[in-house]
Order: structure tokens, then sequence, then C-alpha cells
């Protein structure tokens, strides 16, 4: 068996910085869909209470330490940087953790960058820190979660990597042009 | 136009990919008559005024959602998730 060599989905795309925004791959981490079993939110919610976390409801996230729950749609959530082994039972766990791209973006900008890529209100009054939405980055799916005031973790799909970052990437430079005209 | 995802709230309309008449939903109970399926595939009323149809959220929760809408003012006036429909009626039977 030849050694094959461990590749992160931003490999050689990522850090970028521009006009104080920066854009980072996240740490490699475990991720798993869960998908409560039919009449189990209950069950689902309890256990993942024993983890400092519970079921998020639509748009929302739960953090504790590292390990973290997403609401990624109906009836369905992503837990990163946890065990699933809680949930056995209760919910349908698939693991994701090689299907998704997890990049941050980060800096005063940030909202600035995401507003000519995302059809939402990201301003901190609509979208607030802990906030999660299924939108689009562009023309591509996403998870974007706001981390922080000026902090948003965005998911997409793997084999969508390479476009996510020159999207970002793109918006980043204009705005960082505009600044240094003005 | 936007459409209120009741998952998700109100969104534009490019994260949503348009599938057709709510009839859609409401599939004929096995053994119905050969009717009853004509009209589910082929007979689309074109009313002037209060239409429903089935939209589903692609770019955003993967929701199918009901959408009650009006084909002269363009107002919508309802949206719920399939899920939360009632089962339908006329099920089985020619309308
Ligand atoms: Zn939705």
């Amino acid at each position: 068996m030849p050694s094959l060599i461990a590749k992160s989905a931003c490999d050689g795309l990522l850090p970028l910085s521009e006009g104080g925004v920066t854009l980072s791959e996240a740490a490699p981490a475990r991720v798993t869909s869960v998908a409560p079993f039919a009449g189990q939110e209950k069950a689902t919610d309890a256990a993942l209470k024993t983890m400092g976390l519970g079921w998020p409801k639509p748009g929302q996230s739960f953090t504790k330490d590292e390990a973290q729950i997403l609401w990624t749609g109906r009836g369905q959530a992503f837990l990163i940087s946890a065990s699933p082994a809680e949930l056995d039972g209760v919910a349908a766990l698939s693991d994701q953790s090689d299907g998704w791209a997890r990049i941050r973006l980060e800096g005063a900008g940030a909202e600035a960058v995401l507003a000519r890529l995302v059809p939402l209100d990201l301003r901190t009054a609509a979208f607030p820190t802990g906030s999660v939405a299924r939108t689009g980055l562009n023309h591509m799916m996403m998870v974007l979660h706001r981390a922080g005031a000026e902090t948003f973790d965005i998911m997409v799909f793997r084999s969508m990597t390479a476009s996510a970052v020159h999207e970002l990437h793109h918006a980043m430079k204009a705005l960082a042009a505009r600044a240094a005209a003005l | 136009m936007r459409i209120n995802c009741p998952l998700c709230g109100t969104r534009d309309r490019r994260e949503f990919t348009y599938y057709g008449d709510a009839v859609y939903a409401d599939r004929p109970a096995d053994g119905a008559p050969i009717e009853a399926w004509d009209d589910y595939l082929h007979l689309r009323d074109n009313p002037a005024g209060e239409t429903r149809d089935l939209w589903y959220h692609e770019m955003g929760c993967s929701s199918w959602i009901e959408v009650t809408r009006n084909t002269v003012t363009h107002e919508i006036s309802a949206t719920r998730l399939l899920t939360d429909r009632k089962a339908p009626a006329k099920k089985g039977k020619k309308t």
C-alpha cells in the first residue's frame, strides 16, 4: 500500500489576507450530520445536553468548548469537534468530516465582504453571534455561522472549495482596493 | 420576489426551485380510477386569482413549501411546510 498524503480541503489555497480581513481554514475536525429519528427530537436534545449542547432550532447553534452543533436544515444539524456516540439509537448519524471545506472569514470588513456574495441581512441586529443560516455563497450552497461580531465560519461542499475561496478573495480584494482609493 | 420559508424566514426567490401546482402533493390513492390519475398528471386550472404551488428551498434548508399566491396581484398570502399540510380531502377523487 503506497502511503497517501493527507490534504485538507483548502491545502495550498489559504490563508489569505486583504485590507485587514483574513480568510483561513478551520482546524480539521470531526463533522457528523445528526438527523433525529421520528419522534426522537427530545431524546436527541437530552443526549446533546449531556454534552453541554442541545438540539438547535432553525438558525440556532450551541457551543461548548471545542464542540459545536449547528442547525443545517429541516430535521438536521451538524455536530462539530465532538463524538456522536451519545446519539447512537436516537438519530441517524453520518460522517461528513471530509465532505466540507470549513473556512473562517475574520476582520472588521468581514460583513462587507459577505454582503457582496450573500443575499441576507448580516448586520449583528439581524444576524447576531451564534446565528446559523443555510443560504447561497453566490451560486454555492453554504452553511454560514456567525462565531463572533467580526468572525464568520463558512462551510461549502469540499468540491466547491476553490470556487468559494476565489469568490471570497475577489470580494476581499475589491473592498481593499476601494478603501485604498478613498 | 421573496418567499417566506417557514424555517429560514423571508428569502430571495433565487434560493428556491419551482416544482409545480400543489396538486402534485395530492397523489391519488391506490386503485383510484384512471380519471383521477389523468387529472393528477395532466389537468391543471389556470386561475386568475389565488393559486397554490410547490417550491423547494434548495439553497436553504431543503424544505418543500406550499406557497399560496395570487396570479393577479402577485401577492403571496401564505406559506407552509408540505409536512404541515393536513391529509388532502380530495385524495382518490376526481375534482
Ligand atoms: Zn428554508
